[in-house]
């Protein structure tokens, strides 16, 4: 009887400090998320109190003259990722149509897993090929043929013209393409594989054609898992340092083409925090990661958003 | 019964065979669908009355080493035949499934959706189409004021109906119906019988059943299997009441399956 008791009480201690531990992990999450916004603005303040809200709208990159705008990185981060997204997101859903509908079984499992192997390559690894083999390619090949076709287009024309160096906003967002396509690809495969093999079948019953079936059913079906595919390969595109490092060209200059070299927040502070002399200059980078660090914030919280509209719109229709 | 009995066959199927890779599931079925009458398919579980169904639109074509031989021909012309123009196929040969699968669309965008893979309606004539098809499906006077909410969100019978009318949208002239009321209450499934009822005007309709009593109730043809074997085909009062096979007696009195 009483080792019973022992036992049971024994019990309750080791729930309670289970109970404890989870609890502790949770919240240490939460609390070191507000140590790092908190340190990021501290850090930042003689920069917010020297600049103001110029610093956003400002062009500036004058270390000499301790003069600091986040308008080129800025730009850099947003054009590159969405780039990075408008190549990544079909070839992304042509990959995972194919892995799920069309593919023959056998090339199921090693296709699946070459893709996934892709999203484990380190970033460094892109950015030296995207250096060493990519850029000198698409310089050769690639840009003069983008400058003699598009280059001399109206409207679009401005943005495809340039000298072809190879390196450049345009070459850094192909690169961040095929460094998302593995997370947005493997996220779409597996909720298409969740789709009821019913309902397809019921599409296909009515004479819709795999296209049809893909477009109108499966991705309207999934389209909750589809949009947290995208937004996972747009953090990463967001926050990729290294192998923008190596093809955007660092260079602090605002210019219409693409394929004139660029910066990002992101590689801006890995290329300039070891060099930089001066309390302003420093509190400038750390800025410009409180800036990244909103940027992600919104744009995730926007996705959030938008996917909550789209589940209330169809709950008020239910 | 043999098949010559049936007075007018729609579908006329001959030594049809059937395999899921080496696995012979339909065995030299000779079989006659009467048009504009309910034919059930009847049998315990694994007996190959849904394989069956999903011959008379290739459904089965989706999946590798499936496959069927022999004969199944609908107006003249055999189903099987692999020039046989799949989409055509079922615009003729409509299918209601096991579970309503509503499209993640509005209710109205669920009947439009396959009308739209025929046919190139204006707006007023596709409206005209919608109403018809929830009315023959005794939906309309349920949706008519919210043909533009989601279609996943009416009641699982409604859905069911739903479904049924999206199928006859496209005017089919068969329509193949597999187990269409297993996942209902039984309300929902009296609904669903009497539609069935109305169709039959209509289409021609051939239904997968588990339950002996909705095939009693319902069809005008029964047909008996076991194992890939087409037991006995007749009038359904017939096979009911005076099966010829000791095989078919043994499962309608309950004494197997």
């Amino acid at each position: 009887m009483f080792s019973h008791e022992a036992r049971l009480k024994r019990q309750a201690v080791f729930d309670l400090l289970f109970r404890s531990l989870t609890r502790v992990s949770a919240f240490g999450v939460l609390a070191l998320l507000v140590a790092i916004i908190f340190s990021l603005l501290v850090g930042s303040m003689p920069a917010i109190h020297a600049f103001g809200f110029g610093f956003l709208a400002s062009s500036d990159w004058d270390p000499v003259n301790d003069k600091f705008g986040a308008l080129i990185p800025i730009i850099g981060t947003l054009i590159t990722s969405g780039i990075a997204l408008l190549i990544a997101i079909p070839v992304s859903f042509g990959i995972a149509i194919f892995l799920t509908e069309l593919s023959p079984r056998i090339l199921r499992r090693p296709l699946g897993i070459a893709i996934e192997l892709l999203a484990g390559i380190p970033s460094i690894i892109y950015g030296m090929w995207g250096l060493f083999v990519f850029a000198p390619l698409f310089a050769d090949y690639v840009e003069p043929w983008l400058n003699k076709h598009i280059g001399t287009l109206p409207y679009i024309g401005p943005f495809f013209s340039g000298p072809p160096m190879g390196i450049g906003m345009l070459t850094a967002g192909i690169i961040l393409a095929i460094m998302v396509i593995p997370f947005i690809a493997s996220v779409m495969r597996d909720v298409f594989d969740v789709v009821p093999a019913m309902l397809k079948e019921s599409a296909y019953g009515l004479g819709a054609t795999t296209w049809e079936v893909m477009w109108q059913v499966v991705l309207p079906y999934t389209k909750v898992g589809v949009a947290g595919g995208i937004m996972l390969g747009l953090g990463r595109a967001l926050g990729e340092t290294m192998a923008i490092t190596f093809v955007i060209g660092n260079a602090h200059e605002l210019s219409k083409s693409l394929l004139m070299p660029g910066n990002s927040i992101s590689s801006a502070l890995a290329n300039e925090f070891t060099e930089a002399v001066g309390d302003l200059y420093t509190s400038s980078l750390i800025e410009l990661g409180l800036i990244l660090f909103f940027i992600t914030f919104v744009v995730l919280s926007l996705a959030r958003y938008m996917l909550y509209k789209l589940g209330q719109l169809e709950g008020q229709a239910a | 019964m043999n098949i010559e009995s049936i007075a007018n066959p729609k579908i006329t199927i001959k030594d049809l065979n059937f395999y899921y890779g080496n696995f012979r599931a339909l065995k030299d079925i000779n079989l006659s669908i009467a048009e504009k009458m309910v034919t059930a398919f009847i049998g315990p579980s694994g007996c190959g009355k849904s394989t069956l169904l999903r011959t008379f639109n290739r459904m089965y074509q989706l999946y590798p080493k499936q496959k069927a031989t022999g004969e199944i021909m609908l107006d003249g012309a055999n189903i099987l035949d692999s020039k046989q123009d799949l989409n055509m196929l079922r615009a003729k040969i409509g299918m209601v499934f096991q579970k309503p699968t509503p499209f993640p669309m509005s209710i109205y965008d669920n009947i439009a959706f396959g009308v739209k893979l025929y046919e190139n309606l204006n707006k007023h004539d596709m409206e005209a189409r919608v109403e018809w098809a929830l009315r023959k499906a005794a939906l309309w006077t349920e949706v008519k004021d919210k043909l533009k909410q989601s279609g996943t969100g009416l009641s699982g019978g409604q859905q069911q109906r739903l479904c049924i009318a999206r199928a006859i949208a496209v005017k089919p002239q068969v329509l193949l119906l597999d187990e269409p009321t297993s996942s209902l209450d039984p309300i929902s499934t009296a609904h669903i019988e009497k539609l069935i009822d109305e169709l039959k005007e209509d289409f021609t309709i051939v239904i997968v059943t588990h339950n002996m009593q909705q095939a009693a109730r319902i069809s005008d043809y029964t047909a008996y299997m076991y194992l890939g074997d087409l037991i006995e085909l007749g009038e359904t009062s017939a096979v009911f009441t005076n099966p010829k096979r000791k095989e078919t007696e043994d499962y309608i009195t309950g004494r197997f399956g």
